[in-house]
């Protein structure tokens, strides 16, 4: 009796700790004593995450002698200004960020190189700007780490970590059932039950996010804030998108006694302000009008075409490729090209 | 040896299965046949049954699994009525309020409109129980003391999902009928408002809350601790103190100064308990309605202690003019 006691006891114990995290977890003190601002980590998950987010070796920097790009090859319109010889290196780097695998023809048509038939060269072109757009224009969240297409792509023709409305459920929503946006525990929600697309009201919308008042008492009429309690918690979902994103808690941009005090936050804070900006506009003036140049079977279930947000540069890491100065060696990726 | 002990008690004295006292005039005839389940027995009295259902507690009923299935429905087709998903996503699922649109109109049975009339039946059904506990207490010539306890919880309820939402012009205020769902109202409404932590009428809920596991650990402990010397008959040494009584005060009054009487502690533990959801449902009430930034009411009234700020202080990026 005393045994089948103790075997239950250990059992359920057992059962217990199984939804838990192997220790050891380390804290990092990120502010004044006494606020509860710090990180958490667990060096475990921390070096695979590491291993994941290592940059590549960079391809040796080509002379700029000699003559243009735009001057011995055809239909050159974003890189033309680069010698032959540095033309050529980022063609290779490019193959090896995104089509390491298919090479050249996953975008040229291999029998006259200037085509623009493979929908993915003139998707590539696009993206080669809107990579000059981010280093040039985004410096507040990108700084001079910058980004190259291998933040994003990893190797991978389509980045791993991008967003399409998700699909609705075939009886769901009808008279009965009502989703009401949320209680689905996707991936994007963080599996809570939260609301499962934070991301076309503020990355692609421009919703406003601040739900909190500046005054301490409820104001009325024009000064009501009418920000809802169901507007907090698409709020939540996106913040959780963030969390997950970098690999971070509340306190690494927030002091959470206060969520809503900028004097109160850490600067990382505006670095991320910066980052719903530039999400929103490389949605909406890069990737959202290349939709119809897109097969079907690239676009998501709802027909949008897949779209950015923070993980998708960031891939679980607090600064993607952890912060490794890849850009600086391709200065062609810094500057938007003068038409 | 087996032995009797208070809990878990591994001998049963039973004796012949009862009906309980005779009923006044007018009540319905009690539900069932009782009979013994030993299992339950070692943790409470064997004996099973039989139910006074009566008009209250068929209509409450009637009521309460009416509202049950409806949530059950709409949860079991937003998963494509697939029940193993309804299983597996149970935790998940919900019937949520209307959308903010709709304010306090009527909306759409498939907006919330089956969320308002499971609010209406599910508040019906537990105010006919509270009239059925009511009534029961004083057919058995009983105080109405559960009743009242029963109406500070109905209280917090009304006031997260009735109250609170007409006040604010908005059923979308209300709390969704699930369980991460409603978990997830509850960070909702304490992030939109400003930290509900900074809510004066929050903490004193948790006081009392805290101070009711504290208080209940307390008594209990000690009633075992003297249940040697009979202190399990506490009530019957309410008016008649014998040893175990003495040594219990003794213990409390040599340990802390102090000790409850053996009747006090029970108004102690009621009130504790019942303050629970009353200060906790005026604060919800307040919510929104009066105080909209519960952080900056604490500013306002110096309870915030202030920190050193960071170097240099970070400003609202919005207010800079910063482009883009």
């Amino acid at each position: 009796m005393i045994n089948m006691i103790k075997t239950t006891l250990l059992l359920t114990a057992a059962l217990l700790l199984s939804g838990c995290e192997r220790p050891p977890i380390e804290t990092v003190q990120t502010g004044y004593r006494g606020t509860g601002m710090e990180q958490i980590y667990n060096p475990r998950t921390l070096a695979k995450q590491a291993s994941l987010n290592a940059a590549p070796e960079v391809a040796e920097a080509a002379s700029a002698d000699g003559p243009k790009a735009r001057d011995v090859y055809q239909n050159v319109k974003v890189l033309g200004d680069l010698s032959v010889g540095q033309f050529n290196r980022h063609m290779v780097s490019i193959t090896q960020w995104v089509a390491p695998e298919a090479g050249c023809a996953y975008c040229h048509n291999v029998q006259n190189f200037a085509d623009d038939g493979k929908y993915t060269k003139v998707v590539a072109r696009r993206m080669i700007e809107m990579t000059q757009k981010v280093n040039q224009d985004y410096k507040a969240h990108v700084a001079e780490t910058g980004v190259t297409c291998y933040t994003c792509h990893r190797g991978n023709n389509v980045p791993t970590q991008v967003w399409t409305a998700p699909k609705d459920r075939l009886y769901a929503n009808s008279l009965l059932g009502d989703l009401a946006g949320q209680n689905m525990a996707t991936k994007a929600a963080g599996l809570s039950s939260l609301p499962s697309d934070p991301f076309s009201p503020y990355l692609m919308g421009a919703e406003p996010i601040r739900v909190n008042s500046n005054t301490a008492m409820t104001g009325v009429g024009d000064y009501a804030n009418r920000a809802s309690t169901k507007q907090a918690e698409h709020i939540y979902s996106l913040m959780q998108h963030f969390s997950s994103s970098l690999g971070v808690n509340c306190t690494y941009c927030h002091n959470t006694r206060n969520f809503a005090s900028w004097e109160e936050s850490r600067p990382q804070r505006v670095t991320a302000w910066h980052g719903i900006r530039m999400a929103r506009e490389l949605n909406n003036e890069y990737i959202i009008p290349l939709t119809d140049q897109f097969p079907a079977n690239r676009l998501g279930p709802k027909g949008d075409v897949a779209k950015v947000n923070c993980s998708t540069c960031h891939q679980g890491a607090y600064k993607p490729l952890y912060g490794a100065k890849m850009a600086k060696d391709f200065p062609e990726l810094q500057a938007v090209v003068k038409p | 040896m087996a032995e009797y002990q208070n809990l878990f008690t591994s001998v049963q004295p039973v004796g012949p299965l009862h009906n309980g006292i005779d009923l006044p005039r007018g009540d319905d005839k009690r539900t069932g046949t009782p009979f013994l389940v030993h299992l339950l027995g070692r943790i409470g009295n064997a004996q099973i049954g039989p139910v006074y259902l009566g008009t209250l507690g068929v209509a409450s009923l009637v009521f309460g699994i009416a509202a049950f299935n409806i949530i059950g429905f709409n949860m079991l087709a937003s998963v494509d009525w697939n029940p193993i998903q309804l299983l597996r996503q149970l935790f998940w699922l919900a019937l949520e309020p209307p959308p903010p649109a709709y304010g306090l109109s009527i909306p759409p049975l498939a907006q919330g409109g089956w969320w308002l009339i499971v609010g209406f039946m599910l508040t019906v059904s537990i105010l006919l129980w509270w009239a059925r506990t009511y009534r029961r207490a004083r057919q058995l010539g009983l105080g109405t003391h559960v009743a009242w306890a029963f109406a500070a919880a109905i209280w917090l309820y009304l006031v997260c999902g009735f109250f609170r939402p007409v006040l604010m012009g908005s059923w979308s205020e209300a709390v969704p009928f699930g369980i991460f769902p409603h978990l997830d109202w509850v960070s909702a409404i304490s992030l939109r408002y400003g930290n509900l932590f900074y809510n004066p009428f929050h903490a004193l809920s948790i006081v009392f809350l805290y101070g009711s596991v504290l208080l209940f650990a307390m008594h209990g402990a000690t009633i075992l601790a003297v249940g040697r010397y009979g202190g399990e008959r506490e009530i019957e040494q309410i008016i008649d103190r014998g040893t175990a009584s003495e040594r219990a005060g003794l213990f409390w009054r040599w340990t802390m100064g102090f000790n409850a009487s053996m009747e006090s502690i029970h108004r102690w533990a009621w009130w504790f308990a019942v303050l629970c959801p009353l200060v906790g449902g005026i604060g919800i009430l307040l919510t929104g309605t009066v105080v909209d930034n519960w952080y900056l009411w604490s500013v306002k009234h110096h309870v915030v202690p202030a920190y050193p700020l960071g170097s240099p202080v970070v400003v609202d990026p919005a207010i800079l003019g910063v482009k883009p």
